[in-house]
């Protein structure tokens, strides 16, 4: 387990964090952190708490115990409205895009700028083309998101999520699912997000050699600790359990280049 | 089990009941609160009208007449025993304004439109819509759930109107079509013994209350639906079953106090 203060400017901080469903322990003292501006990826078993940890952060479930910051903003314990306040910082890219089914496409992405902006209807459209276009996704603006593929509904669902201009965007298991080739568009866009606007990201994934070409961050939840680091010093860790977590899921040519340095070439 | 094992598990039901009661409590307040702050929602309104109160206008229409015309027979063939076929038309009419009329249109309801709002929104919650709406720092309560249970409120007193409606011209099918009872017997028995601020404003009350009991428990039981298949498929389930049966011992207390008001 990490303890004490990041060597790194956290922009997400977990502090002694207790959560659990039931009798089913998640986090027992869950010390870690992000850092602003890069892209992170949340590594560990099925159960070991990854979407939890984006839910806790999005104040959607609430800890038994400790605290979480956003930037300076506290998390827990923050009444409804406050939360909406933090929120407005925060995207999030879901396993299955949440779109609303009854919506199409474009109504969808309007739905936040109706709600929270005072947008002419034409400015509206012009946002949602330039947003969808630069996801790759064009004319598609009329569909419900049941005659989208999997890979276009996860990248429509990713337009939704940057639309408000988001300081940090949460994915979680953004690749589950898709196609080689959807993947790497996938990743070659939060790639994008996080270097043209400078988007704190955290990325839940089991797609490991994906996530690590991505990641300039890491951390690995394992039973009753954590291991946070750079995902290359993690997979060259000595620690048992970290190596065996590596050598069971990730086959090592796949760790190099990052997406961020294929973006960059 | 144990005498202490009997005390545990009544403590931990009555805990449970009271944290029901507790969470539709609080579900209710944030409902009335969406309910009558602005925006108000009037497209999606309009929207779940449709989708409650027009795609229900069929099967209400028909059942109605169906009840209308067992009635008519029923009614005549009983009456005729004693002489007083021509009372068919009050007995008809008061049965379906005063109870057969609320009642069977809000179970039909439930068991139409309730069940698919409860099955739709615990959808919502299994495929994280509601959470996508509120990480986009929008109500769910106010934008989902305030227009359907407002929508069914609305559509209820319509419908139960059209079932009263049908249901008559059932009977009068019946009675006068094809028992050969007088068509001016049966009509002014029917508007001799109705009484508007009674009957009629008794069945649109309780029109408006088994509305308020179905939307509410309709959107409460899919709101707080397990994310799972199961727990769509419980959800539905215990909206026909919860409202059906809250309907019936409502329908006692309303008629008991509309009878104390009189």
């Amino acid at each position: 387990m990490m303890q004490g203060s990041p060597a790194y400017d956290a922009h997400v901080r977990f502090e002694h964090v207790r959560m659990g469903f039931g009798t089913r322990t998640v986090f027992e003292d869950l010390v870690c952190g992000f850092p602003r501006g890069q892209i992170s990826v949340l590594l560990g078993g099925s159960g070991s708490g990854k979407s939890t940890l984006l839910r806790l952060l999005g104040g959607l479930i609430r800890p038994a115990a400790g605290k979480i910051f956003v930037g300076d903003d506290e998390v827990t314990g923050a009444p409804e409205p406050t939360l909406y306040q933090i929120r407005s910082k925060i995207g999030m890219l879901f396993q299955g895009g949440a779109l609303l089914d009854s919506l199409t496409v474009f109504d969808n992405l309007a739905l936040p700028l109706r709600e929270h902006s005072d947008l002419s209807e034409d400015a509206i459209t012009e946002t949602i083309r330039a947003q969808l276009s630069a996801v790759g996704l064009e004319k598609i603006d009329h569909l419900l998101p049941g005659q989208l593929s999997g890979g276009m509904l996860r990248r429509a669902a990713l337009a939704r999520a940057i639309l408000r201009e988001p300081e940090i965007l949460l994915c979680d298991e953004p690749f589950s699912g898709l196609d080689p080739s959807s993947v790497k568009r996938i990743e070659m866009l939060l790639a994008k997000v996080n270097q043209e606007r400078g988007i704190t990201v955290l990325v839940v994934s089991h797609h490991i050699a994906s996530t690590l070409r991505l990641a300039d961050h890491a951390l690995l939840l394992l039973p009753g600790r954590s291991v946070e680091g750079k995902p290359a010093d993690l997979h060259r860790s000595e620690d048992a359990e970290v190596a065996d977590f590596f050598d069971e899921d990730l086959a090592i040519d796949d760790v190099t280049p990052t997406a961020s340095e294929t973006l960059g070439s | 089990m144990s005498a202490s094992g009997v005390v545990r598990e009544i403590g931990w039901r009555t805990l449970s009941v009271l944290a029901e009661l507790g969470g539709m409590l609080v579900f209710t307040i944030a409902f009335l609160k969406a309910a009558v702050t602005p925006p108000l929602r009037g497209r999606r309104f309009v929207e779940e009208i449709y989708n409650q109160g027009f795609l229900s206008l069929i099967i209400v229409c028909i059942s109605g007449l169906a009840v209308g015309m067992v009635l008519g027979l029923q009614g005549y063939n009983t009456l005729v025993r004693f002489g007083a076929e021509g009372s068919l038309g009050t007995v008809v009419g008061l049965g379906l304004i005063r109870e057969l009329g609320p009642v069977l249109t809000a179970l039909l309801v439930v068991g139409r439109a309730g069940s698919a709002t409860a099955a739709e929104i615990a959808s919502m919650v299994t495929s994280e819509q509601l959470d996508g709406l509120r990480m986009m720092s929008i109500d769910p309560i106010e934008i989902v759930v305030a227009p359907k249970a407002l929508a069914l409120i609305f559509v209820m007193p319509i419908l139960t109107t059209l079932f009263v409606l049908f249901g008559l011209a059932g009977a009068y099918f019946i009675g006068v079509g094809l028992m050969g009872l007088d068509a001016g017997i049966f009509i002014s028995g029917l508007k001799s013994s109705i009484r508007f601020s009674d009957d009629i404003g008794g069945c649109f009350f309780k029109a408006l209350i088994f509305g308020f009991l179905a939307g509410l428990i309709a959107t409460y039981r899919g709101y707080n639906a397990a994310p799972t298949a199961a727990g769509v498929s419980a959800a539905t389930t215990s909206t026909v079953v919860v409202t059906s049966v809250a309907v019936l011992i409502g329908d006692y207390f309303v008629t008991a106090l509309w009878g104390f008001r009189i």
